[in-house]
């Protein structure tokens, strides 16, 4: 998993409440047997159906964007992971936003994807900024916990430390979690002495 | 100890260690999980790569169902290449990790969430996570069940446990009596209306309240399915006698001395009575009324008798864009009665609402009556299980009378991911769980409903009350 400590770059906004998982990844994408070639996936029929033109990240500056600074609930509905490894794949590091739905919110830290909640105050702020194209390059310094904003407006964050640290570090969870080999098969032994029938 | 929640109970009993000083943070054992072959396919590439086993083989189970065709006919090939490759590789990866498989042709394959239960591998208090965001189905028992992602049915099946983090909780009291007519599906869509899409999330939900203990078993799983629409990750009915006669017998239920120490346990599972909830939310079942989707997110609904909203009346500006976005991709305009939106289809399944009894409803509305002209209508029964117990009940020759396709089982077009799919423009009478754009096609319109609405909207080629235009309950 790529590391994420302090990263550059343009943000584009994208307000509306509820984006959903088939939104930001439809159905048709989802036939393969691997992680790769999701990137046409993302947001698909915004970014090349007919509305196209009026879609932000088909416009300049934001075409380049590697933050999203969307509106509430983000990531809503199914659990596909692919929805967040096309983000990643389409150089998105980190999402912005007031709540992720929560299935969305682990996936992404399970694939270096940082995704941040800020208050709704701090969070309209962020839009109005980075909807102004001279303004949309921000800075996100995770072990700070702050992203800065041109003209120095700097918002800080909050993040759960365990989060946190295996999103700098980039873990394998898999391996940190099988380090505690015995105490799961102790708890296992235990646990099914006591409900037989699960045994 | 402090009164704890059933969900704190079941967290705790399943908690290997703390990761963090307060215990928000733990490391929880997983009692089981079932398996489909399109969020699974990377999960077993990851442990193929590091070499790593499955740590309790028998504690998965795979079943076919999201990308299988449903035609009438039961064909071992699925709808495209992709999902053959998908079909293929998930048989070869429960085969190399010695996994049980339901593949299309197996006499019990099915719906995840409809086959977990039928077979009796759901019982209350355990926790089972699950590459499928319907999970929450399970609660319906007094098991936890949580959707998971890719990464983390990987750490599942390498570990038997997830790196979880403890939810607040809300408690959801129905009291009193639902009206003749209204179902288990209008309770839950009437609460997402209520509390919005995310109004539960960040929480596990306990339904509580004499409207929800009068509801049989495959109601509460209808209710605790649909409370990840509201952003629950984690939906909870404390069991009862109800629950543990509808597991008694069933093929994979524990038996004879185990089937008694179970239940002794079993009846423990409740929140303690001075328990305290982050949350409460309170409904009247008395004025609760069939409920269609009018929009784009679940929580877009409106009793049927009642008229779209109009988006100059929403304060909340955000709101207002949100349902203003919602009418354009529908096609609909504020004002309209809900109940003259025709429809080009109509579409029975899914994991919320295509067990037996859902079926034997929708069945009451439609038998001796016809689809009408124009309408397309489609039964796909949540299980080969439940397709065999309705055709034994004759309920196939029903459907088929009134002009209703009767299908093989599968997620079927409640996502569309095989080839049932709505057309651009087409408009759907749908007993699913999703009315996201393009959620059944690209363009298609969905309106979600009850099993029984949907029945009645098909014969009526529009939306309607079955009270009131079918005339049954």
């Amino acid at each position: 998993m790529q590391p994420f400590t302090i990263v550059s770059g343009i943000a584009a906004p994208l307000p509306a409440s509820n984006i959903d998982t088939d939104v930001i990844m439809p159905k048709q994408f989802l036939k393969g047997v691997d992680r790769s070639g999701l990137s046409d996936g993302v947001f698909h029929d915004l970014r090349f159906g007919p509305l196209r033109d009026t879609f932000v990240l088909n416009k300049s500056p934001w075409q380049e964007a590697r933050f999203l600074v969307v509106g509430p609930n983000f990531g809503c509905g199914s659990s596909r992971e692919h929805a967040v490894w096309g983000l990643g794949q389409l150089g998105f590091r980190a999402l912005i936003g007031t709540s992720f739905a929560g299935i969305f919110f682990d996936n992404c830290a399970r694939n270096g994807m940082l995704a941040i909640t800020l208050e709704a105050a701090a969070l309209d702020t962020l839009t109005a900024i980075v909807s102004d194209p001279t303004t949309a390059a921000l800075t996100i310094d995770l072990p700070a916990q702050t992203i800065t904003a041109p003209g120095g407006l700097q918002l800080a964050f909050d993040i759960e430390p365990t989060r946190k640290e295996s999103l700098i570090l980039g873990l394998d969870a898999v391996g940190a979690t099988l380090q505690e080999r015995a105490a799961i098969q102790r708890f296992e032994q235990a646990y099914l002495q006591e409900n037989p029938w699960l045994a | 100890m402090a009164p704890r929640t059933l969900y704190d109970k079941l967290v705790d009993a399943h908690t290997v260690r703390r990761l963090d000083a307060d215990g928000r943070q733990v490391l929880l054992y997983i009692d089981r999980t079932v398996l489909n072959e399109y969020t699974s396919p990377q999960a077993f590439t990851g442990l193929r790569e590091a070499g790593r086993p499955v740590w309790r083989p028998r504690a998965s189970l795979g079943t076919v169902d999201h990308v299988n065709p449903t035609a009438s006919r039961r064909v071992a090939a699925m709808a495209d290449a992709g999902g053959e490759r998908q079909a293929e590789y998930f048989a070869e990866n429960c085969r190399d990790f010695g996994i049980e498989l339901f593949d299309v042709l197996h006499p019990l394959q099915g719906i995840e969430h409809v086959v977990m239960p039928e077979i009796g591998l759901v019982l209350p208090g355990m926790v089972i996570a699950a590459g499928d965001s319907h999970t929450t189905t399970y609660g319906a028992f007094g098991a936890l069940g949580f959707g998971i992602g890719t990464s983390d049915i990987e750490h599942y099946l390498a570990t038997q446990t997830l790196i979880y983090k403890r939810l607040k909780s809300m408690r959801v009291t129905v009291d009193g009596t639902l009206a003749p007519g209204v179902r288990a599906k209008d309770v839950v869509m009437a609460l997402i209306r209520t509390i919005g899409a995310s109004g539960a999330t960040g929480y596990a939900i306990e339904f509580a309240g004499t409207a929800i203990t009068a509801l049989s078993v495959e109601g509460r799983m209808t209710i605790c399915n649909m409370a990840v629409e509201a952003g629950a990750r984690g939906a909870l009915v404390a069991p009862d006698d109800r629950v543990f006669a509808y597991i008694a017998g069933r093929p994979r239920a524990p038996k004879d001395d185990l089937w008694d120490q179970a239940v002794a346990a079993w009846r423990e599972l409740k929140s303690d009575p001075d328990a305290v909830f982050d949350q409460e939310v309170v409904l009247s079942a008395e004025i609760i009324e069939p409920m269609v989707t009018w929009g784009t997110s679940p929580d877009q609904a409106a009793p049927i008798n009642t008229s779209i909203p109009d988006p100059a009346q929403e304060p909340n500006p955000d709101r207002r864009r949100d349902m203003e976005r919602a009418l354009a991709y529908m096609g609909l305009a504020p004002g309209m009665a809900l109940d003259a939106i025709t429809i080009d289809r109509a579409f029975i399944g899914s994991c919320t609402n295509a067990r037996i009894e859902d079926l034997r409803d929708a069945a009451l509305v439609v038998r001796g009556r016809h689809v009408a002209a124009g309408v397309r209508a489609m039964v796909v029964p949540g299980s080969s299980t439940v397709k065999r117990q309705a055709e034994a009940e004759g309920l196939d020759k029903v459907f088929l009378d009134a002009g209703f396709e009767w299908r093989q089982s599968g997620c079927s077009m409640c996502l569309a991911m095989n080839d049932d799919v709505l057309g651009a423009g087409e408009r759907c009478a749908s007993s699913t769980n999703r009315n996201f754009e393009g959620r059944q096609g690209a363009g298609g319109r969905t309106h979600l409903m009850s099993p029984a609405m949907v029945a009645a909207a098909a014969i009526a080629g529009r939306l309607t009350d079955t009270r009131r235009d079918i005339g049954g309950n």
